[in-house]
């Protein structure tokens, strides 16, 4: 059985890893290398590395950990960050890793997700989806840019439509990230989750709101989705991956022990 | 050495130079099992090679192009020594491939060293590609050894080998498929072992122990 996936999100900044409250205020938690390590052992099931500053700055990543990364871990990953050309997807796919997503460019120009496809397949192209429940207009929508308070911005889409576009474009997975909840571990927005499932045929990843073990329980039970995705919990040693795991599996969830 | 001109060890496990987009990650867990393995299109090396490894994503009709443009089809199906294919690499050791789309809507000529064929996953509902991690049952193949049924492997496709007289490993996702199939020196695996933890280091270390010099 396929088992549900837990994917620890290292937030990176100038090389080194941060983690945001409700992405503002940006806090250091350590080196990249060491933490994609211990993450891997203690049995993450992936991993995914946001260069949070890239889009905001017009400027792409420094790629050289990407390639020490892929050496040491034994475990699927994907970059994120300023990727918006198919030669920038080819040299990060080049140096290890599995996946790339894109978030900000593909709402700049949603041709790049057809255009990876063709050239990568749909398997490695996930599109990164910053949501958030507008009180105003009750409705959800999508921001661009949200690496830089100073540069985010709305943008025309609503989530579920943009949901649809992208996956007319060709990709291949979906991380749905839910910002009204994101750092504040209040848990994940089972409501927004579960509506984005009922019209996403792509594997879905939660993201956004992690702070107990049980969300983690619920997300996967009442949303359905594919796997959850964390940054705090997991960074600040709140959970224990591996007693997550076990905590899960006892509650009768597919999980990779 | 055996070979001067090569001037590739006795034991030497070399990836083919495809171009595709996993070849490093291959790479890299071979060299995390300490083995002397290289990547090449050069057809003395492939020749010289203990065993080879045929790797692979993306489409279909893109990966036999590679090859066909690398000039490696005629080297593949002369090889004697043992040929792990990995994933797409897995399915272009097949017949022909259904995988339409990208570049073609006609099906693909594969090498046509296992009697099968690749066609649509069937996952029933389920999302696709499928993608994580999930469960294998072996058999005796010693690909497999020391491997137990219900062990985790990771996995990224939309296409599968069905099960046929030549699967070596089952899995399911909706309907059950071959998760590895194999037919005398040539084999492969549907999963990605470099990205399955220890199962898949323990996997790739069987390869190695397969062609080893007498």
């Amino acid at each position: 059985m396929l088992a549900k996936r837990l994917v620890p999100c290292l937030d990176v900044r100038d090389g080194q890893v941060v983690k945001g409250v409700q992405f503002r205020n940006h806090e250091i938690i350590g080196e990249i290398e060491p933490l994609a390590a211990r993450y891997a052992q203690e049995g993450a099931d992936e991993l995914v590395f946001y260069d949070i500053t890239a889009s905001a700055h017009d400027r792409v990543i420094d790629k050289s950990w990407v390639s020490r990364v892929a050496a040491q871990i034994d475990i699927p990953f994907c970059v994120a960050g300023g990727i918006k050309t198919i030669e920038q997807a080819r040299q990060m796919l080049a140096y290890g890793a599995d996946k790339i997503s894109i978030n900000s460019p593909a709402l700049s120009d949603p041709s790049l997700i057809s255009r990876l496809q063709d050239e990568f397949g749909r398997q490695c192209i996930v599109i990164g989806i910053d949501s958030f429940y507008d009180a105003e207009s009750n409705s959800y929508k999508v921001k661009q840019f949200t690496g830089d308070e100073a540069a985010t911005k709305d943008t025309q889409w609503y989530t579920q439509d943009w949901v649809e576009e992208v996956q007319k474009r060709g990709c291949g997975e979906i991380v749905l990230n839910v910002m009204n909840q994101d750092g504040v571990r209040g848990g994940y927005d089972i409501k927004q989750l579960s509506i984005v499932r009922a019209i996403c045929d792509v594997p879905l990843i939660a993201s956004g709101g992690a702070g107990t073990m049980a969300h983690f329980k619920d997300v996967f039970e009442q949303a359905n989705v594919d796997a959850a995705l964390a940054a705090s919990v997991f960074h600040k040693g709140i959970i224990d991956i591996n007693e997550l795991k076990q905590y899960l599996a006892n509650e009768n969830i597919a999980i990779r022990l | 050495m055996t070979n001067s001109t090569t001037n590739i060890g006795s034991d030497t496990t070399v990836i083919l130079d495809t171009g595709c987009a996993n070849l490093s990650s291959v790479k890299f867990a071979f060299e995390r099992l300490q083995a002397d393995v290289i990547v090449s299109a050069d057809h003395k090396v492939i020749k010289s090679a203990a065993r080879v490894v045929l790797p692979g994503v993306g489409t279909a009709g893109a990966a036999m192009d590679a090859l066909v443009n690398r000039d490696l089809v005629a080297i593949i199906k002369s090889l004697t020594q043992p040929v792990m294919g990995v994933c797409l690499g897995m399915q272009m050791l097949t017949q022909k491939s259904l995988e339409h789309g990208g570049r073609t809507d006609k099906d693909i000529d594969c090498l046509g060293l296992i009697p099968t064929q690749v066609d649509d996953l069937d996952s029933q509902g389920l999302p696709l590609p499928h993608m994580g991690w999930n469960q294998i049952s072996v058999s005796d193949h010693p690909l497999f050894n020391g491997i137990s049924d219900g062990s985790y492997v990771y996995f990224v496709h939309s296409f599968k080998a069905p099960i046929s007289e030549y699967t070596i490993a089952t899995s399911q996702y909706g309907e059950q498929f071959s998760a590895a199939i194999g037919k005398d020196n040539f084999f492969g695996v549907q999963f990605h072992p470099e990205k399955s933890a220890a199962i898949g280091s323990k996997i790739l270390q069987n390869f190695l122990n397969m062609g080893k010099p007498a």
